[in-house]
């Protein structure tokens, strides 16, 4: 009987490892062929010309293979998601964590949930028909199609990952602290402000990291609205971003050329690397208070 | 000794359910005043009334009147925010924000608006100097708060609450949570600063009550059964369950 048991015991332990290793196999396997795909063209290309050639040109005679439009525009189209999405999606957490009446919150979390499963295509779609008309009669530019599109889209996708996150690390902090301001004679907003935001820092830096990784890593909406002309990055002009210049050309790639498109994935996924590396450093951060 | 807060007729509801009954108390200013009681008989309720931190739980009604300084606290043109700066408050748990012990004092005095650094490092020093603290913590003011022990953890929000310069003290069982010799600091510092300020401590410790405190109220069921003299109260007690409780034969 007590054999047996153990026996079930270590079958079990068994299975959970071998589920664990499959999800650890997976990405060993990614990463290795990743590299493994993608130096060879970097050796030809030589990595100096890749990185910081300013010309995309993978189908003319005498193709030319420089990613730093990519890079650039991933990181500017990143950062300007960024900029406009982190202020609209903290203060809404602050708000909905915090402020707003029961059934706002509840109404307020239904919609960010509903924002989080939409899927990228549709966000692509309606940025399609509404966004991109919108920019060019607005600015009076030849076409919509644009990193300002791109920006815009990207702010919205990663509204929720930001507010979700930010409201569990706002929902953390601890009551006694909001007792002890309140107590002081501090308003609920001084409160919120000066107390539960400091404390809930390292989670809401969590989520900040999380909304670049998400905005960096998108490839279908961007396509949609971006033009996908690989020009260096300028707010109303047709842009190409390291995901977009992947799934556009791969179907029709051929050669250096597709060995090219590897490369550009491998670099992406470097980004993304990093991205979780400072994600993990903030997860940490936030257990050791 | 003049009366800082008086309560007339004080009744409370959590919903449906009343906590306080028709509670009449007249607090006398500078002295100690414990509130004892079994669990849930209302008197940490009835402290938390008194700077109006219940206005924070969902479905309380309040009936009755408290009065701080001759001024009915729950009169509309009340600022909630003066009366608490005025009417501060000590937790059973040590809360201590999760930053510097200098920036936990200085941000009361910082909210209600004092940002010159000479002002505040004044404030700080005398805070902690009046908290008995200030020899432990002077070489370590920008240290977090939460390094220190559990003890000095409770004399910082002490004096947390002592930088606003408030005229009453209400604590919530404050040496609950505390070793006995933690527990001896805190009731010495009590006693030392009922020179200046009014103190009103929830206690389940009746040694403790006797020791510090001017006057005691008994609470049960939400009701206050006796309120007088600390010593008379304890020792002859008017009301019959008084004596139960004080004796140990219930609660």
């Amino acid at each position: 009987m007590k054999h047996k048991k153990q026996l079930l015991e270590t079958v079990i332990h068994g299975v959970f490892l071998i589920l664990g290793l499959i999800t650890v196999g997976c990405v060993l396997l990614i990463t290795i062929y990743l590299v493994v795909a993608g130096l060879p063209a970097i050796g030809k290309i030589g990595l100096f010309d890749f990185l910081l050639g300013d010309t995309w040109a993978s189908t003319e005679t005498v193709p030319s293979f420089g990613i730093l439009p990519f890079i650039l525009t991933s990181v500017t189209g990143t950062a300007g998601a960024i900029l406009l999405g982190v202020p609209v999606g903290f203060l809404t957490a602050v708000y909905l964590a915090k402020l707003a009446p029961p059934a706002i919150r509840q109404a307020g979390a239904f919609a960010v949930s509903l924002l989080a499963g939409i899927p990228s295509v549709v966000y692509g779609l309606v940025g399609m028909m509404v966004l991109v008309p919108a920019i060019r009669t607005l600015f009076h530019v030849p076409d919509g199609a644009s990193l300002l599109a791109a920006i815009i889209v990207l702010a919205i996708m990663i509204l929720p990952s930001i507010i979700s996150v930010s409201i569990t690390a706002l929902e953390a902090v601890p009551k006694e602290y909001e007792d002890a301001s309140l107590a002081l004679g501090a308003t609920p907003v001084e409160t919120y402000f000066r107390v539960s935001v400091p404390a809930a820092k390292s989670g809401i830096a969590a989520a900040v990291v999380l909304g670049v990784g998400r905005a960096i890593g998108e490839a279908m909406a961007v396509m949609m609205v971006s033009g996908n002309a690989p020009n260096l990055p300028s707010l109303f002009q047709s842009v190409r971003f390291l995901t977009t210049a992947v799934a556009s050309e791969l179907s029709y790639s051929s050669g250096l050329q597709q060995q090219a498109l590897f490369s550009i994935a491998l670099v992406l996924f470097l980004f993304i690397m990093l991205i979780n590396a400072t994600l993990n450093f903030f997860l940490k951060g936030s257990q050791e208070g | 000794m003049s009366d800082i807060i008086t309560v007339k007729d004080l009744c409370l509801w959590y919903g449906s359910a009343q906590a306080l009954h028709n509670i009449c108390m007249d607090i006398p200013d500078r002295s100690i005043t414990a509130l004892i009681g079994p669990s849930g008989c209302g008197k940490s309720t009835f402290l938390k009334t008194l700077n109006r931190m219940n206005d924070l739980i969902p479905g309380v009604k309040i009936k009755g009147q408290v009065c701080y300084q001759g001024q009915d606290i729950f009169a509309p043109s009340v600022d909630v925010n003066l009366l608490r700066k005025d009417v501060g408050m000590v937790f059973q748990k040590p809360n201590p924000f999760p930053m510097s012990i200098y920036d936990n004092i200085a941000y009361g005095p910082r909210t209600h608006g004092i940002t010159s650094r000479i002002q505040l490092d004044e404030i700080v020093e005398s805070s902690l100097r009046d908290a008995a603290i200030w020899d432990e913590v002077k070489d370590r003011l920008k240290k977090n708060a939460l390094g220190l022990s559990g003890g000095q953890q409770q004399r910082l929000c002490i004096a947390r609450a002592l930088a606003v310069k408030p005229k009453v003290l209400l604590m919530d069982e404050p040496t609950s949570a505390l070793d006995p010799i933690s527990t001896s600091k805190i009731e010495e510092l009590a006693s030392a600063l009922k020179e200046n300020y009014t103190i009103i401590m929830v206690t389940h410790n009746m040694q403790q009550a006797v020791r510090i405190s001017d006057q005691t109220a008994f609470f049960l069921l939400g009701e206050l059964v006796e309120y007088g003299n600390s010593e008379q109260l304890f020792s002859q007690p008017k009301n019959q369950r008084t004596e139960d409780y004080i004796t140990g034969r219930f609660g």
